[in-house]
């Protein structure tokens, strides 16, 4: 197709012929069919994600400090329990990344060893309460009536307890250990899940879709994993992604108080706890890469669970 | 009204006779004596000692005793300081423990409030940016690590402040600000969401056209709506803020009720742990109850009498 041309001052019709316009033969069938691939709920919100440039910042710090975690350790020079008592208080060289603590054991290796911890303890804090307070909150959430009012008022009392304090308690009473630690943040962890699963729960069950289920006589159970849940995945998956970072700050926590991981092991609380008394003579190492790692983690939880909200629920966009 | 409140107030004294009967019966399922310390006592002392505490009566009767003496505001004395009692523990310490808090909750609100609000006006700038990574950062960084990272550099660095003990308003700055930042964060961000949201309310829009200046449109309309959802999680922060005490009073050697906790706690000192534990619950239960009624006071839209129901 030639263009018109422009030159001329006065503007020339293009010569546009009947034949080049042919009417579609309109086909019933055809008509209604879906041209693109449909996308899906998990794939939108991916993309959504994708967009978001500080959660993808905070994901990519994630992968980066779970590899370490994983093989830090691994390429370090010494174990963690090393002590090499002419290393003293080393500052970080090329020999020692992150220098050495007052018993010459290699705080890069430490620091990673912490890392496991932390993050074992805030995942296995994030999954407990995800099998406790799925299964309560749509338990009661479904059930409705008197069975609905029993196990919230139990809730209601523990979401009155101050989580901290209750953890403390635990800790204190327990075996100090990882498990103690685990066992102390999921014992009342597990509230918030319930109460945000439980009123996703009562809402989604009045939809049609479950009334058809049920009319087809299926079983609650399934009616539970199969209808209900997958509509409320992805509240449970930021709030999964919010309990990570509250854990390991509550571990970091019990850490740094003395009630938490003991040595030999390490955790990052533990380690900014011991770097207390000689951060006066200047061996700021010592508190530094510990603290560093402890905010890195946090920030990137917190700033992923945003993103994820954004999201996952494009109804609170704005 | 009256009925809820009457109702929160049951619902209250609930939750702390559970929080009494918890610590109780944790305490008393510990394995070991707490005088079974490295000192060799002879069996006399020991037997006497046990007696002293009412550790030879059935658990029932101590129970019931032990609640009795709660409800008179008794909570017993310190098994490691023997001259001393919880109450005189509480007493030394509560006071400065309760003037750390309010400082941080006054400068946490205030600061939050003032950056939400240059956040959400500046929408999108420069000052809405840095707001913003101050927020973010302020909820990554635990107030401990951020307490120590103070020390190291305002105190131990640069010497501006002193890093130790409770004396004049010097020795307040860091603690305050260590203990300060969390909560600030979080107000900031709730405020600036909130006022980027009421910002483009009609009523808003009428304000502006009626010629009322800048500042009397947020500070009067705007920001009057924006708070609510602050109202909401002042009783989180505030429970944040007092375990946040714990710390930052044992970092700052802050001879505040958190120190003695840690200590109790350091120390095994059971009665003293069950004290400070039930006195600190009470207090934030009582926060909450407070938070929840101010809540329904502001918010003429929830109706508190009104049956529970989502």
């Amino acid at each position: 197709m030639e263009a018109p041309k422009q030159q001329d001052t006065s503007y020339t019709q293009p010569n546009i012929l009947d034949e080049w316009f042919v009417p579609k033969k309109a086909n019933k069938d055809d008509a209604e069919a879906v041209v693109r691939p449909s996308v899906s709920y998990w794939k939108d919100a991916w993309h959504r994600l994708l967009k978001n440039k500080l959660a993808m910042l905070g994901l990519v710090c994630l992968v980066l400090l779970v590899l370490m975690a994983a093989f830090g350790p691994i390429i370090a020079p010494d174990s963690a329990k090393t002590t090499v008592l002419q290393n003293q208080n080393q500052p970080p060289s090329f020999e020692h990344w992150f220098g050495t603590d007052e018993l010459g054991r290699d705080v890069f290796t430490r620091t990673w060893e912490g890392a496991r911890i932390s993050l074992f303890v805030g995942v296995m804090a994030a999954l407990i309460d995800f099998i406790i307070g799925v299964t309560y909150g749509g338990i009661a959430g479904y059930k409705g009536g008197r069975t609905d009012h029993y196990m919230m008022r139990f809730v209601e009392i523990l979401y009155g307890l101050p989580y901290l304090l209750v953890v403390i308690l635990i800790s204190v009473v327990l075996e100090p250990g990882l498990f103690s630690i685990i066992i102390a943040l999921s014992i009342t962890g597990w509230v918030g899940m319930a109460r945000m699963v439980r009123g996703q729960v009562l809402q989604i069950k009045n939809y049609e879709f479950v009334l058809a289920s049920q009319t087809f006589g299926t079983k609650t159970s399934r009616i539970i994993r199969k209808n209900l849940l997958p509509n409320t995945m992805g509240p449970i998956i930021v709030q999964m992604t919010l309990t990570v970072p509250s854990a390991i700050f509550a571990e970091a926590f019990l850490s740094f108080l003395g009630i938490g991981i003991q040595p030999p092991y390490a955790s990052w609380g533990s380690m900014a706890n011991d770097a207390l008394p000689v951060i006066l003579s200047g061996d700021w190492w010592r508190l530094f890469f510990p603290a560093f790692f402890i905010s890195l983690t946090m920030f990137s939880f917190n700033v992923l669970g945003d993103g994820l909200q954004d999201a996952l629920d494009p109804k609170l966009r704005r | 009204m009256a009925t809820y409140l009457i109702k929160r107030f049951f619902a209250m004294i609930v939750t702390l006779w559970l929080i009494i009967t918890l610590t109780f019966f944790l305490m008393h399922a510990l394995p070991g004596s707490p005088f079974n310390d490295e000192r060799n006592t002879s069996e006399a002392v020991q037997k006497n000692l046990i007696a002293h505490f009412n550790l030879d009566q059935p658990v029932s009767v101590q129970y019931i005793e032990y609640l009795k003496s709660i409800v008179q505001f008794d909570f017993g004395p310190s098994i490691k300081k023997s001259s001393q009692t919880v109450n005189d523990l509480l007493g030394r310490g509560f006071p400065v423990s309760f003037e750390l808090g309010m400082v941080t909750l006054v400068v946490a609100i205030l600061s939050g409030i003032l950056l939400g609000v240059l956040a959400a006006l500046k929408h999108n700038g420069v000052i809405d940016y840095l707001a913003m990574t101050i927020a973010v950062l302020g909820i990554s960084v635990p107030n401990f690590v951020l307490a120590t990272l103070l020390i190291q550099q305002v105190a131990v660095n640069w010497e501006l402040l002193p890093v130790a003990t409770w004396k004049s308003w010097r020795h307040m700055v860091l603690p305050t600000l260590a203990l300060a930042t969390g909560p600030m964060a979080i107000i900031a961000r709730l405020t600036r969401s909130s006022m980027l949201e009421v910002l483009t309310q009609d009523y808003i829009l009428t304000a502006k056209a009626k010629g009322l200046t800048p500042f009397k449109i947020v500070f009067k309309h705007a920001l009057k709506n924006a708070l609510l959802p602050v109202v909401t999680v002042l009783g989180a922060l505030a429970a944040g803020i007092l375990t946040g005490t714990f710390v930052i009073e044992k970092i700052f050697a802050i001879p505040g009720m958190g120190k003695y906790f840690v200590d109790s706690i350091n120390n095994r000192d059971y009665p003293v742990i069950m004290g400070t534990t039930i006195f600190y619950s009470a207090l934030l239960i009582f926060l909450l109850f407070l938070v929840d009624v101010a809540y329904g006071i502001l918010d003429p839209r929830i109706k508190l009498h009104k049956k529970e129901g989502r």
